[in-house]
Order: structure tokens, then sequence, then C-alpha cells
């Protein structure tokens, strides 16, 4: 048995401790917010927080996430109104969507760690996460004004 | 007269001592051409063997420019992936304390051991590159340039000659010969790396001559 606290909160779920977390998410608690890609760490779709860390659900053993605070899209604001997400919504960034959780939960350790990003800073945050639609001049728009936002009192959790 | 006679005995003895030192010198120093000592030996319990010394490195040299070592030592900010020295998928980058930046630190993907499967991350549970401050970079380094780096406490990490023996035990270090599937070990085993390794040390941690 093994216990995850997932958006704040408690679930006990019976699966092998190496079964990768995506797909504890998914499959056994039914959060289907963040997605298969790749399965190898290459293309950013299954990116959750780790206490506070981006990681790569789809190659984290659920083991590792056992006791530990893990937070999903679904978790990233109570009512959808996370500067990141007022950013994305105000610009229109996704086209078919399916990237675009990852690519935010990305971006929302971005803006935690730095509240003035620069483009070289998104860069170097944001290169783990590809979008075969190419919305990336949108998202690289979208977190400058939810930075922005922030500074003027949005809240970042 | 008497006096004169003195003056020029003491001038011919000063000449003579310090001709006999200059040739003690000059000898020295042809016996010393093609090596050069790197590291101040004084309490390390080493004795000076400069050809032992230099040919044991240059075994130490293969391994450390092997891509499972020198993957991690690059010279740009960038690590390297592979047998062939691409940059790494995704660009991640060094950091200040070389752990990687933001949504792309090294531990986001990186995990406490390897993952089983081909292209999947190797792991250790303290997987990162140099700092920024202090790089320590293999890639594109001279025998003599990369030998005299290990063994100063300025380029080295802070190391000591006792630390730099101890580290050829570092985990991260021995991960290099448990790569992943799909990935090359280094062209020794790591029992014969740290022959070399403290071989090297030992008798002087001399530098091969430049080129």
């Amino acid at each position: 048995m093994i216990t995850l606290n997932i958006n704040k909160k408690t679930y006990n779920v019976e699966v092998d401790p190496d079964t990768p977390l995506l797909w504890v998410l998914r499959d056994t608690l039914g959060l289907v917010g963040t997605k298969y890609g790749c399965g190898v760490a290459q293309c950013g779709a299954c990116v959750v927080h780790l206490n506070g860390e981006a990681v790569f659900s789809c190659v984290t053993k659920v083991s590792r996430a056992a006791g530990q605070k893990v937070v999903t899209i679904e978790g990233l604001s109570v009512k959808n109104d996370h500067p990141l997400q007022k950013a994305w919504m105000e610009l229109d960034v996704p086209q078919c969507g399916y990237c675009q959780s990852g690519q935010i939960m990305s971006a929302a350790v971005l803006l935690k760690e730095n509240k003035n990003p620069t483009d070289e800073d998104i860069d170097a945050a944001m290169a783990g996460n590809l979008c075969r639609c190419g919305t990336y001049l949108r998202i690289r728009n979208a977190i400058h004004l939810a930075a922005e936002i922030q500074r003027k009192g949005g809240k970042n959790q | 007269m008497k006096k004169q006679t003195d003056r020029y005995s003491l001038h011919t003895k000063t000449i003579a001592v310090f001709v006999t030192i200059t040739s003690v010198i000059v000898f020295m120093s042809f016996g010393l051409k093609n090596e050069v000592t790197t590291s101040s030996t004084k309490n390390e319990n080493i004795i000076k063997d400069s050809l032992v010394s230099v040919k044991a490195f240059m075994e130490v040299y293969k391994v450390l420019m092997s891509p499972r070592c020198m993957n991690c030592h690059p010279s740009g900010d960038v690590p390297l992936q592979g047998d062939d020295g691409q940059l790494h998928i995704s660009l991640p980058k060094r950091g200040k304390d070389g752990k990687g930046m933001y949504a792309m630190k090294c531990s986001n993907c990186h995990q406490a051991t390897n993952l089983e499967g081909l292209n999947k991350p190797p792991g250790h549970p303290d997987w990162h590159l140099p700092p920024a401050n202090m790089k320590m970079v293999f890639q594109g380094k001279t025998p003599n340039q990369l030998a005299k780096q290990l063994v100063n406490p300025k380029t080295n990490g802070n190391k000591t000659l006792q630390q730099l023996i101890e580290h050829a035990d570092d985990g991260l270090v021995k991960a290099g010969w448990n790569p992943g599937e799909g990935r090359t070990v280094p062209p020794m085993s790591h029992e014969d790396f740290k022959k070399a390794w403290i071989t090297w040390i030992k008798n002087g941690a001399y530098a091969p001559r430049s080129k």
C-alpha cells in the first residue's frame, strides 16, 4: 500500500512501487489531465510537481512520490485562476491542447523561482516541453503575461 | 698587499660557489625536461617517479576523455549525451550549482537508479555537473592541461591529493561503469582505472609534456 498526497488529498493505492507515477495518476486515480507523450522523458507532456519541483512522471516511480507532495494540472489552482491559466486563456495559447498541461506545469516552476523571466530563462525552463502544433510563440508570450499578472498580485501556488 | 690578496681570494671563492650552485641547477633541469611536477607533495607520502607517473596518467586520460566521463565535464553549459558528444536532448543548462535550472533540473528526469529500457535516463541520487564557478572541464583538454587542472585545488573542487585518490570511488564516478542499456563503458575496468589513477598520484602526479 502506497500513500500519496496529490493536490492536497490523500490516496492509498495498491500498485507495484516501480509503476511510473503517470500511470498511477491516470489509470488508478483518474487524474487524466497529465498526459502520456513518449514514456522516456523526452517530451514533457507528463510533467507534474513533486515537492515543488517539476518531474517527468513517465519515468518517476510512484515509490519516489510516496509521502511526498504531488501537484498535477488539476491542482494548480482551485478556480483555474493561476496566473498562467489566466494568461493561457487570454492569449488563446493551445491548439490541440495535448502538451499544454505539461507546458503550464513547467512554466509554473519557472515563475515560482523567477518573477521576471527573460526569454533566455524561458528557453532554459521550457526546453523539455515539446509542442507539435508549434504554439511556442504564444507560450512564450503567455509566460511573460503571467509574470506580469503575478507581479500585480495574482497568486502562484 | 695582504689585504688585497685576501679580498681576491674571497672573491674567487664566491665565484666558485656560485658556479657550482648554477651547475647543479642546470644539471637538475635537464633531468626534469620531459615532465612537470604538478603538485606539492609535502606530507603526502608520495615517492616521485615521473616516468611511472606520466605513463599511468596517459591511461587515466583515456578514461576521463571517454563519453561516460566527458559527457558531464563539457566545455559549455549543456551536458553531452551518447557516444558521439552530441548536446544533451532538450538542452538542459548547468545552472549555478550544476544541478540544472527551473523545470529542467537534472533530478527531474534522472532518478536515483538507472531506469530499465533503451533511451531511458540513467540514474544516481546526486546527478549533476560541476558548478558554474568551477566547471572542471575535460572536453578539449590536452593531457598536460588536464593533469594540471586535476591536481590544483583551485580547479579540482578544492580536493587534496588524498581526496583525489578517494574520488576514484565516488558514487557518480563509478556510475560511469554502470551506465544503463545502450551506453558504452569506459575503455578499461574501474579497477584498472583506479590502479592507474593512484599510481599517477602516488608517483608525483606529474603532467605529460605539452606538445
